[in-house]
């Protein structure tokens, strides 16, 4: 009972969060409600009894994605009149399909597939032992694909905001 | 105890407002925001499937969709660095030269 409070709490919060990151007409203020969303959804990890997921979620999205999005929205100097940013029609189109498509995937969720029995919730958490060995041996090869694209995101990077040389 | 359907539908709901992000704002900044809400929403989803399977590979596979979305912001910014720097737009309808 208390579980299912707490989630409703987080999910709340969240949702809220997520309705200002894209209504709000300053970027730092979508920022800020981003890092807010994020961290309820790191609490939601802690409710599905992922620790580690939890405190990489905050590590990673909060601390550098975020924190590397605010200083790109710093640096770059917004001045007021790029603030508007609100379509003058036309988008109708986002209003409609994205409800129906919405309504359609919680039919799915609610319909017998999700709630029928055979997903009960496991009971220990998983230890972070567990999950780095799984990540070292089964996924060893995802793991070092994914470090060289990581590098490769970081070269990228650099290349494109450095200055020309001329 | 929680069921898996609230965490599905979470995930969806979420998924749901970053798409509608993406669509309606112009400013390429939150439009990079609303997408990162979309890849954090998957996570939801596929940490809560690893949670009521008992299974360890949802929260791996979660790892590298965070890992991916990382890199992602890191190349995209640099991208709007430097679009900025050259044009000095921030909205899409202004970046438009592919249009001819």
């Amino acid at each position: 009972m208390a579980e299912k409070f707490f989630f409703l709490m987080f999910a709340v919060v969240a949702v809220g969060s997520a309705l200002a990151v894209i209504s709000l007409k300053n970027p730092v203020h979508s920022a800020l409600s981003l890092i807010a969303c994020l961290l309820q959804v790191a609490a939601i990890f802690v409710l599905l009894r992922s620790p580690f997921l939890a405190v990489v979620q905050v590590f990673i999205y909060v601390g550098a994605v975020m924190v590397l999005f605010l200083f790109v929205v710093l640096v770059l100097n917004i001045k007021k009149a790029q603030l508007e940013t609100f379509p003058k029609g036309r988008r109708w189109f986002a209003y409609a399909i994205v409800p129906v498509v919405g309504i359609e995937f919680l039919a799915v969720i609610f319909g017998k597939s999700f709630t029928a029995t055979g997903y009960e919730a496991a009971v220990e958490e998983v230890k972070v032992a567990t999950l780095g060995r799984a990540l070292f041996t089964e996924y060893l090869f995802p793991f070092e694909v994914v470090s060289i694209l990581l590098l490769a995101a970081m070269v990228g990077a650099i290349i494109m905001a450095k200055k020309r040389w001329d | 105890m929680v069921p898996l359907t609230w965490f599905l539908a979470l995930g969806l709901i979420l998924f749901m407002i970053g798409a509608v992000g993406v669509l309606i704002r112009k400013n390429i900044i939150i439009m990079l925001m609303s997408v990162e809400l979309m890849l954090n929403s998957v996570n939801i989803n596929l940490v809560a499937f690893s949670h009521f399977l008992d299974n360890v590979r949802g929260q791996i596979f979660a790892v590298f969709t965070i890992t991916v979305a990382a890199a992602e912001v890191a190349v995209a910014l640099g991208i709007l660095i430097a679009l900025v720097r050259n044009r000095g737009v921030f909205s899409t309808d202004e970046i438009d030269t592919l249009k001819g």
